[in-house]
């Protein structure tokens, strides 16, 4: 009915019936999603496929990279002048406590060689760049313009100056994708500053975080700081993550409610950090010890070695 | 009522290279920043439809299956996800296609929608058994704006067609 084609309609020729290409497509497409959520099998698939759209992606920012760079040439000479003042104060702010944290780093360390406790690694990293937000609305995700060519792998942190912002989760050839911690479920170790409890931060998808299973008796106050606690073998210890913003002690639940709001500008867009990833921790000592013989004598330096750790804490 | 005829009006046939341009395009303007406003339409799923509707033996399920993958891969979101809703949405356009291109246009967008709208729901049926949070309601506003837009991407993505090779007085289309 639409239009009339020139050759005649394949009265024989119209390859497979639509209902078994449908089935063939619908299975192809379940499978992908199963294989993709269950197994996280996909990633070669995924680097494939980038190779094509990441330069339509590109393209396809291009034009709102254009103007913002156009709007900052013209930005207000004054309103520099005043940044640069404040950028100045700052420094100049900053630069004592720099000064101080040096020498503390290095009472630091001399304290811990002397206490025989394994050195805190240093925290190096590289700059990178927001370029956009993922455009999956079911997940809180950010891309950066570093990927596979600077040798990011997945799982390492992200910080900004402020706190952790998150962590890397998948990388492409030249980008990589950031799972903010405020993506639901996104979990980071943390400890209470205060108080020095252990527990672990989860995101609610909201924007907000949740300090969850922790006893409605809990030493827990509104506006306590969170810190990474670097149990994970990811994060480094000590970065700010959350502030205890509202809490709810229900004696008939038998957790508090603990909502948090991140200190970093976790879904505000700018530069970024990409900490080295750490080095592996010492395997846990395990009940499974028993049943791997050919590692016997492992886990037992390891628990010397953890409860070394644990006594320097 | 009696069905007009409006929408059988004799056209050239389509260029090929014209549906793979224009579904280039749409994905353009789906990965382009302004995805993430309000209400938004998928457009690769509209232009999709369209040509599903129109030329169903040119375009069909293999053509939405690639597209899919490929918006899931730009996405980060779950592989296969965009794809199945394609799919689907695909096979409804093209098996509806003959009943769709009876009525005129804005009816047919009241028939087109529902097909808009299962693309976004069984997005969101997938992504929410897998665990992901509730976007929120936007999320179904954009079938309504690409129902809308059914009328002027008709105009614009049969326009090449309108045209006639060589001007002829005496000719009536």
């Amino acid at each position: 009915m639409a239009g009339i084609d020139h050759s005649p309609p394949p009265f024989f020729k119209r390859g497979p019936a639509p209902l078994a290409l449908l089935s063939l497509y619908l299975g192809c497409s379940l499978s992908l999603m199963v294989l993709d959520h269950k197994f996280h099998y996909l990633e070669l698939l995924r680097q494939a496929v980038a190779v094509i759209t990441t330069p339509v992606q590109m393209l396809a920012h291009a034009p709102a990279k254009g103007f913002s760079q156009v709007d900052e040439y013209f930005a207000n000479l004054t309103s520099l002048q005043k940044e640069n003042d404040q950028l100045k104060h700052t420094q100049l702010e900053a630069a004592t406590i720099l000064q101080r944290h040096q020498h503390l780093e290095e009472e630091n360390r001399h304290l811990r060689e002397l206490l025989g406790v394994k050195e805190r690694l240093p925290t190096g990293g590289r700059l990178a760049q927001i370029l956009y937000a993922a455009r999956d609305p079911f997940s809180r995700r950010v891309i950066v313009d570093k990927g596979l060519q600077e040798d990011i792998i997945a799982g390492q942190p992200v910080v900004d100056h402020l706190g952790v912002i998150g962590q890397v989760t998948r990388v492409y050839p030249l980008l990589s994708e950031i799972t903010l911690i405020t993506d639901k479920d996104q979990a980071i170790p943390v400890q209470v500053v205060r108080s020095g409890l252990r527990s672990v931060v989860f995101g609610l998808g909201n924007g907000q975080l949740e300090l969850r299973y922790m006893p409605a008796n809990a030493d827990v106050q509104n506006g306590d700081v969170l810190v990474t606690s670097g149990l994970d073998g990811i994060f480094p210890a000590g970065f700010p993550v959350a502030k205890v913003i509202h809490m709810e002690r229900d004696t008939t639940y038998s957790f508090a409610r603990i909502i948090c709001a991140p200190v970093a500008g976790v879904e505000h867009f700018g530069e970024v950090m990409i900490l080295n990833p750490r080095a592996a921790l010492p395997p846990r000592p395990t009940e499974a010890e028993a049943g791997r013989p050919e590692s016997g004598d492992k886990p037992a330096t390891s628990k010397v070695r953890r409860i070394k750790r644990e006594t320097g804490h | 009522m009696q069905p007009t005829f409006t929408s059988s009006r004799i056209l050239l046939p389509v260029r090929p290279w014209f549906i793979g341009l224009t579904l280039v395009l749409a994905l353009l303007l789906n990965f382009m920043p302004t995805a993430h406003w309000p209400a938004m339409p998928d457009w690769v799923a509209l232009v999709l439809c369209f040509w599903s509707v129109r030329e169903f033996r040119k375009v069909g399920m293999g053509w939405s299956f690639i597209l899919g993958l490929a918006m899931d891969v730009a996405d980060g979101s779950l592989m296969g996800q965009h794809a199945l809703a394609y799919v689907l949405m695909s096979y409804g356009a093209s098996s509806l296609s003959r009943r769709i291109l009876w009525f005129p246009l804005v009816q047919q967008a009241l028939q087109v929608f529902p097909l808009l709208l299962m693309v976004q729901v069984i997005q969101l049926g997938a992504r929410m058994l897998t665990g992901a949070a509730f976007p929120g309601f936007g999320y179904l506003l954009g079938p309504f704006v690409a129902a809308l837009l059914w009328l002027p991407a008709t105009y614009l993505l049969l326009l090449p067609q309108y045209q006639p090779v060589e001007r002829d007085a005496n000719r009536p289309i």
